[in-house]
């Protein structure tokens, strides 16, 4: 029996249907849509609800991926590595990843069309949230939110205790956490991040305060100076003296606010953008007394971090990017900014910061205190360099040590040799 | 096509001549249908198997960092130099990983066969409870991460309030920088025990009942019926039970990094071979060296598959 010719024809068959099935809207640049990866934040929250307004006005329709904070930075390393064209608007933070992605040329240049824009006015913006996101001159983002760190505390526990006030310093800080502390059995004097990573950012404040740094003026690593030492051992001592019972060396912002948020901590230091988990009935059990202030002030003043925590940029491969650009336009222009301050997330615009609506719904502590962290605030919370996961890890090393009661001078000694090597290998 | 397929009897020659109409592309690709049959599945091995192996090959001979498509230098066997000469984070990472598998695997075989044993003769309620015990193994590896990241947070994790009631003091559980291996280690082997059992009962029940009946009347106690009979008939079966639970355990990646984050906590303390290669991909974005560790890591993974199959094949025989 003869074979029947029918392989040739079903192979066409497929190829054909396969190339039909690559058509299409692939988000090229007469694309009705745009898509835009954003983070689990408050932020982003308050932007879902307003995107129908925007896609009324536009005509665009605007796909939301929202993850979070680690699995975006995955999958941003994938995509971005691979030349992906199927992100437009990126939510990025500028000083964890902007250097790493400007440097490797994934986000596109936006000088011109933020330049050709007097409406959305460049020049409203801080300065330096916007030396942030610039990379060799280069606009490559927009600040969209700023993070300062201040003191979150109990008002009842304070006043069982007989102060009247919240500490202004950090020696203050120390003594009235230990006097609650063994006023109220099972309760904390003090909680913060402990994690190796995710505490550089909070231990900064403190850095900063006792008048050190992470690296000086000429880029050599300084975390083994006397004032880091100092920081180290005051941070780690802190918590190991006056910390939960049961400290562990993994605590991020979510453990360490669960603990003060169920009533088992006095003190806590944290980014004020978080405030929200405190205050929110749903979340909180210390709704109706938590109090924010000021950083207390170290040696060196009161100096708690004033970053711009996340940005929007464009990935430089979408083909997309004059929709991407009327995305940002919308969410960074002025009236949105003004409405997330409002709604409790403070932003980069000076005119924001300048009318006192912005501010009007905060709690008013949280208010006041947002105004002298802004006043007195550092720029950067971890070390400015590219690859800031690895860096964190190694000026975060004496921070777990001094913790866990390890010799924190040592620590940091290890540390800043280690960090100097790091900083010689990236200026390579 | 009837045209094609009907002999035409006008004249001899016809056959012939409809098969000349066919064009010679269609000849060729039905003399060589085997193969394209198979091409689909030898693409799919290709651009799913052979190439990223074949790429992260590459990559490891490369300073390749901060991003793969940047320009990288060839630097031959540098980085496998480095990552072998590493006693602070790679030769760690190998004997967690060592120890990360063989105790999860001790467990999960002794209380597998323990289970399987229990589950091998019919009772009342016999499908509850093999509902009860499989329903770990239905849950997405991350989750159960998570929820025992819960359990066991030390200040307001649910097991040191129950050891609390029976008058024993807070542990720290996963945040300890010496018992967060072993907690893991638990949590491994409370999802992937009842895979063991699964695999075990299946052969358990597939052995023939004259050994056993023989053994009885010769007087052979339960112990020396197991000891004797049972498990030398089930060896093989346990062989692959060891294979796949052995592979898996030696790739456990999902219930590290849900229980104590990236890096394996602020001591490295669960980090092993998989948690490593993560890190140094995803925070330090340096392709040249995690590419190293992952090309060992994968002669690792063959080198045990090699030495498992041998053995099962020796008890074939």
């Amino acid at each position: 029996m003869r074979r029947r010719p029918i392989i040739g024809t079903s192979l066409a068959v497929v190829v054909a249907m396969s190339l039909a099935a690559c058509g299409g809207d692939g988000g090229g640049e007469d694309s009705k849509t745009v898509r835009v990866t954003l983070v689990n934040h408050v932020w982003t929250e308050n932007i879902k609800k307003v995107l129908p307004e925007f896609e009324k006005q536009s005509g665009l329709t605007v796909e939301v991926t929202q993850l979070g904070e680690d699995q975006l930075s995955d999958q941003y390393n994938v995509k971005l590595n691979a030349g992906s064209d199927d992100l437009d608007v990126m939510m990025y933070r500028p000083l964890q990843e902007g250097k790493l992605f400007a440097k490797n040329k994934y986000l596109a240049d936006l000088s011109e069309r933020v330049k050709s824009d007097s409406a959305f006015e460049i020049g409203d913006f801080q300065a330096g949230p916007m030396q942030a996101t610039t990379y060799e001159d280069n606009i490559v983002g927009l600040p969209i939110i700023t993070e300062q760190e201040v003191l979150y505390y109990r008002k009842d526990l304070l006043t069982k205790s007989g102060f009247t006030a919240p500490p202004k310093t950090l020696d203050e800080l120390k003594a009235q956490a230990a006097k609650i502390e063994a006023d109220n059995p099972g309760v904390a004097g003090f909680v913060a991040r402990t994690g190796k990573a995710a505490a550089v950012t909070q231990f900064s404040s403190f850095l900063f305060s006792f008048g050190g740094d992470f690296v000086d003026a000429s880029g050599k690593a300084t975390v083994n100076t006397e004032q880091a030492k100092q920081a180290y051992a005051y941070y780690g001592g802190l918590l190991r003296d006056h910390g939960p019972e049961n400290i562990s060396t993994d605590m991020s912002w979510s453990e360490a606010m669960a603990i003060f948020t169920q009533g088992k901590a006095a003190f806590y230091t944290e980014a004020n953008s978080l405030y929200k988990n405190a205050t929110d009935p749903t979340k909180s059990k210390v709704v109706d007394s938590v109090g924010f202030a000021a950083f207390p002030a170290g040696p060196a003043g009161s100096k708690p971090y004033n970053i711009p925590s996340w940005a929007l940029g464009v990935n430089d491969s979408s083909e997309n990017k004059d929709n991407a650009w009327k995305f940002i336009q919308w969410a960074a222009g002025k009236e949105q900014a003004l409405a997330q301050q409002t709604a409790g997330v403070p932003g980069a615009r000076t005119s924001v910061w300048a009318n006192p609506a912005s501010t009007a719904t905060l709690p008013k502590d949280l208010a006041e205190a947002n105004t002298v962290s802004t006043a007195n605030g550092v720029g950067h919370d971890r070390p400015l360099v590219v690859k800031v996961a690895q860096a964190r890890e190694i000026v975060g090393q004496p921070i777990v040590d001094a913790i866990t009661g390890k010799d924190a001078a040592s620590s940091a000694d290890t540390a800043n040799a280690a960090f100097q090597k790091f900083l010689d290998d990236e200026a390579k | 096509m009837s045209a094609v397929l009907t002999p035409r009897t006008d004249s001899p020659e016809a056959p012939a001549a409809s098969v000349d109409t066919t064009s010679a592309w269609s000849r060729w690709a039905n003399d060589h249908r085997k193969w394209l049959f198979a091409a689909p599945a030898m693409a799919f091995v290709a651009v799913l198997i052979i190439f990223p192996v074949a790429w992260t090959g590459y990559l490891s001979l490369t300073d390749a960092e901060g991003s793969v498509r940047a320009e990288s230098e060839f630097i031959g066997f540098q980085n496998y130099l480095d990552v072998l000469t590493d006693t602070d984070r790679f030769w760690p990472a190998v004997w967690r990983t060592v120890l990360f598998t063989g105790v999860v695997l001790f467990f999960e075989v002794i209380l597998g066969m323990a289970i399987a044993l229990l589950l091998w003769r019919p009772f009342r309620g016999e499908k509850w409870v093999r509902v009860a015990i499989l329903l770990p193994l239905v849950a997405t590896p991350v989750a159960v991460g998570m929820m025992w990241r819960l359990i066991f947070d030390p200040n307001i994790g649910m097991a040191n309030q129950l050891l609390g009631w029976i008058g024993i003091g807070p542990q720290p559980w996963l945040a300890g920088q010496h018992s967060a291996l072993p907690t893991t280690m638990f949590i491994d082997i409370w999802q992937w025990t009842p895979m063991v059992v699964l695999i075990l009962l299946a052969g358990l029940t597939s052995l023939s009942d004259e050994p056993q009946e023989a053994a009885r009347i010769d007087g052979a106690s339960s112990w020396q019926r197991f000891r004797h009979v049972t498990l030398p008939l089930l060896m093989p079966t346990v062989i692959v039970a060891v294979l796949l639970r052995g592979i898996d355990a030696l790739k456990t990646f999902d219930i590290l990094y849900a229980t104590k984050g990236r890096g394996g906590g602020s001591f490295h303390e669960v980090e092993t071979l998989n948690v490593y290669a993560y890190g140094l991909s995803f925070d330090y974005n340096d392709y040249g060296v995690s590419s190293t560790v992952l090309i060992i890591f994968f002669l690792i993974i063959i080198g045990v598959m090699w030495a498992l199959t041998y053995r099962k094949k020796g008890l074939g025989r």
